[in-house]
């Protein structure tokens, strides 16, 4: 690193400190890079290994079986459409959280009176546990709850909104957004506060109006920030459990199981760790492939970078 | 950057200040624009409310509710506010599930992997970025990969250890690979991040008074590193406070389990949710983190914006 290249070059330390110094720096990396290798590369490792084996626990079986697990899944309906269930999902999370947390943003970017109340106020589910936000959605939800409740007082008779599939796969996806916006939002006020006002006066003066101003200088100048949370939202509902498994348990049907529901009940519910090993591949694959992409492609869409 | 670009009239910046009628301002134009000005802001504050509905309601809804009856809960139109509020709900949460021990496994379990993150990612991260030794860059990015790899998709080995190693059940599995695994992760980056912009000549100066690397660190830099340390301590305990999968696969008795798994648990003899009691047990859940929430706003978003921009 430059920096501690320029304290010796400065100083000039006699070589036991600096051999001292060394050992040192690896005492204090260790805890990381040891609970790096044990908690995270190990059982990394280790669940390519366990994909290959047909591992029933109750069964006690435990054999190598090459790729099978990985035929198994080309042939496995449910497997597919977990996969479309989390394609949905994912999209879904990314258009509206994305759009939304822009919109906020750019709304409390404005000198408007009572800012820092709705500051706080989106962004006070991200404090609230997933948990308790989900049970309390969960009530709002079924069929004599809230929003039902609230829709019959003016006249309208709701659906049951977490056992129809197509409610029930909006219904996650809009508390998932609600949930964590929030947060999103506070990154792009961030990235707003960063765009210099002569700009947009000049543009003003120069007659753009409020939209074009948005789509020419706001979104090519903040683009670094929509690269980096387009990618934390993307992973992070690929990451989405406890939300699912509260709210649907996967359903109705298979409709809300998306990928990680899918390995949890082929692991801990049905006791086949080699096929869901099989399955934790697949998504760890999947995170990789969308990370590295949309880290990739940054160049052609992202207007500057520190 | 590009204001002389954008500033310099474009071909169709010309043609919109043209047609603008607000472009050429006398001064009775002046005032209604102003007043125009001042509906947009109205309007824009009144948007900016019907949308904060969706966020703040549900918390109201949730408070309010777990002081109703079963039957209040559940009436059409929906009431505001409970037309008979009672505790009783409260009593119940103690009496169904052992609670009180419950909200204490969750703090302290969420306290521990916060302190021992804290250290860990400090050391780590000083290191990384202050001390020079042979494959510095290449162990920050076997550790920095780490970030690429979901907690999901590891949990079928860590599980078969955790319970080889007859550690099923206990708290262990919840607070020690938290503090080595995923978050310490990203606390090690983000702290590397701020010891890289600490001014060196302050550690200079203590190791001319003779002060050890440990102690360079220990009494100059670990106490200057207090946003960021603040930072790192907000997203690690969320991170613990919130953790659902991990409890669900590890822990199996009522004693031992963690609030986000405990409040799923208030179900009548045919698995359906008893609802009051069930939000009251959320409210108390939400308590604590929204109150100091609410006292430390400004800090608490800064410091959850600062790891999600570093992360």
């Amino acid at each position: 690193m430059t920096a501690t290249a320029e304290v010796r070059g400065r100083s000039r330390p006699r070589s036991s400190w600096r051999r001292r110094d060394a050992a040192t720096g690896y005492l204090f990396v260790a805890p990381a890079v040891l609970g790096s290798v044990a908690f995270v590369m190990v059982p990394l490792i280790a669940v390519v290994w366990f994909s290959l084996h047909e591992w029933n626990v109750l069964a006690a079986t435990f054999t190598f079986e090459g790729a099978a697990n990985y035929e198994r899944m080309l042939a496995d309906p449910a497997l597919r459409q977990s996969l479309i269930a989390s394609a949905w999902f994912s999209a879904g999370i990314l258009v509206l959280n994305i759009s939304l947390a822009l919109l906020l943003a750019v709304l409390l970017n404005q000198k408007l009176p009572g800012t820092t109340f709705f500051r706080v106020a989106f962004f006070s589910p991200v404090v609230v546990s997933l948990v308790a936000w989900t049970i309390v959605w969960g009530f709002l939800l079924q069929s004599d709850g809230g929003i039902n409740a609230l829709l019959a007082s003016i006249g309208i008779d709701g659906p049951n909104w977490l056992r129809g599939s197509t409610t029930a796969m909006v219904s996650i996806v809009v508390v998932q957004v609600f949930k964590n916006v929030g947060l999103n939002m506070v990154l792009f006020l961030a990235a707003l506060q960063g765009v210099p006002e002569e700009i947009q006066e000049a543009a003003t003066l120069d007659g753009a109006g409020a939209w074009r101003r948005f789509r020419t200088i706001t979104v090519p100048m903040i683009s670094p920030t929509i690269l980096l949370v387009s990618i934390l939202t993307v992973v992070g509902s690929l990451e989405t459990f406890a939300l699912i498994d509260v709210m649907t348990q996967g359903g109705p049907g298979n409709s809300t199981t998306v990928l990680v529901y899918y390995l949890y009940r082929q692991a801990f519910q049905f006791n086949e760790f080699g096929y869901a090993s099989a399955i934790a591949v697949l998504l760890f694959l999947i995170v990789l492939v969308l990370t590295l992409l949309q880290w990739q492609t940054r160049k052609r869409w992202v207007h500057h970078e520190n | 950057m590009r204001t002389d670009q954008l500033g310099a009239p474009t071909r169709d910046g010309r043609k919109s200040a043209a047609i603008d009628p607000r472009r050429p301002v006398p001064a009775h134009g002046r005032v209604g624009r102003a007043r125009r000005q001042r509906r947009t802001r109205w309007m824009l504050v009144g948007l900016l409310s019907l949308l904060s509905v969706p966020f703040l309601f549900p918390t109201w809804w949730m408070a309010t509710s777990s002081l109703k009856t079963t039957s209040e809960i559940l009436r059409v139109p929906p009431t505001l506010w409970p037309s008979d509020p009672s505790l009783a709900p409260y009593r119940a949460v103690f009496d169904l599930q052992p609670f009180a021990i419950q909200y204490w496994n969750s703090l302290y379990i969420a306290a521990l992997s916060t302190i021992g993150t804290i250290l860990v990612a400090s050391l780590a991260g000083y290191a990384f970025a202050r001390i020079q030794f042979r494959g510095n860059n290449l162990l920050f990015v076997v550790v920095l990969a780490g970030l690429l790899v979901p907690s999901e998709v590891t949990i079928v080995p860590l599980f078969r250890a955790v319970n080889s190693l007859g550690l099923i059940d206990t708290h262990w599995p919840l607070i020690v690979i938290p503090i080595f695994g995923a978050p310490s992760v990203l606390g090690t980056f983000i702290m590397r991040q701020f010891f890289i912009s600490l001014p060196l000549e302050l550690e200079e100066a203590g190791r001319m008074d003779g002060l050890s690397r440990w102690g360079i660190f220990w009494r100059i830099a670990f106490p200057l590193a207090r946003p960021a340390i603040a930072a790192v301590a907000i997203f690690t305990f969320m991170k613990s406070w919130n953790m659902y999968l991990e409890p669900i696969v590890y822990l199996s008795s009522r004693e031992n389990f963690t609030l986000p798994q405990a409040l799923t648990q208030y179900v009548d003899a045919y698995g359906g949710p008893i609802w009051n009691v069930q939000l009251a047990a959320t409210t108390l859940t939400v308590i604590p983190v929204l109150v100091v929430f609410l006292i430390a706003q400004r800090q608490f978003i800064q410091g959850l914006a600062q790891t999600g921009l570093k992360g």
